[in-house]
């Protein structure tokens, strides 16, 4: 198998976990940010859920240097917690609250064929190669 | 917390955690949504693969609405005000590219290996991202 095929495996298994888990509806996700109205934990569940499942197998496969496919694993080493961590997350937060969506269910949501989510999508691509093209 | 649903949650989680998983011992990639994102519309030697990994994010729910839970329509709430959902999603994209991940890449991956610079990401975000719905509630939306 190559790796469009494990990719896309993957993708349909990251897309049943989310629509699963309740997340790729914005209603949801907004109930979890709503921290002082009607909270709703859910959210904690499935980030808890998936890094108790990843978790232990990132620390088994620590010392990979090549993955199955044998493509060289590049860690990320990136230690510094710098501006742009700080500032990146914080805009990615706003735009989380303003809408309920992030990356992963803003894409899946194209299952519902909603024409909204396109305009979310292309708001988001333009966000994307702004960010590209601005800042190194 | 009447729509709390912790069991589909957490299962819906370990399904995240399993492709995760998958993923990177078969390509040595992270499955971070926003880099493959990005990937899939800038970068053109791994287009293709990212562009397989997306177009299963979305086949994923189909499978899941016409095989697996017909029965059991699947809720779906979004705000349609412009307002909201254009510079929402440009944020999304530019602050995610900036700060180096989003709930997958920070928040799943990055916890998961326990890196420090992943854990403050997605503090950050979330703490922002409540803060940001409880403003928009004093004005009256989504509550």
């Amino acid at each position: 198998m190559n790796d469009k095929a494990i990719s896309l495996i993957c993708g349909i298994i990251f897309g049943i976990g989310l629509v699963v888990s309740g997340m790729t509806n914005p209603e949801k996700v907004i109930g979890f940010l709503s921290i002082t109205h009607n909270w709703d934990a859910s959210l904690i569940f499935v980030m808890g859920g998936a890094i108790i499942t990843a978790g232990p197998f990132f620390y088994l496969f620590k010392n990979k240097e090549f993955s199955a496919l044998g493509d060289k694993i590049n860690w990320p080493n990136k230690k510094n917690i710098d501006k742009k961590l700080i500032i990146g997350s914080s805009l990615f937060g706003i735009g989380w609250g303003l809408v309920g969506l992030c990356p992963g269910p803003a894409i899946s949501a194209l299952a519902t064929f909603d024409p909204i989510i396109i305009v979310f999508l292309v708001s988001m691509a333009a966000g994307v190669l702004v960010k590209k093209n601005t800042i190194k | 917390m009447n729509n709390f649903t912790p069991f589909s949650a957490l299962l819906g989680g370990i399904v995240i955690g399993l492709s995760v998983v998958f993923y990177f011992y078969m390509t040595g990639r992270l499955a971070g949504i926003s880099g493959i994102f990005e990937n899939a519309i800038t970068n053109t030697s791994q287009r293709l693969s990212n562009l397989a990994f997306l177009l299963g994010l979305v086949i994923g729910p189909l499978i899941y609405f016409n095989f697996i839970a017909s029965s059991a329509p699947v809720a779906f709430n979004i705000t349609h005000s412009y307002l909201l959902i254009i510079p929402g999603g440009f944020l999304v994209g530019f602050g995610t590219r900036l700060g180096g991940g989003c709930t997958s890449g920070h928040g799943i991956c990055g916890i998961g290996r326990l890196s420090i610079n992943s854990i403050i990401a997605t503090g950050v975000f979330v703490a922002i991202g409540m803060l940001t719905v409880t403003i928009l509630q004093q004005f009256g939306v989504y509550l």
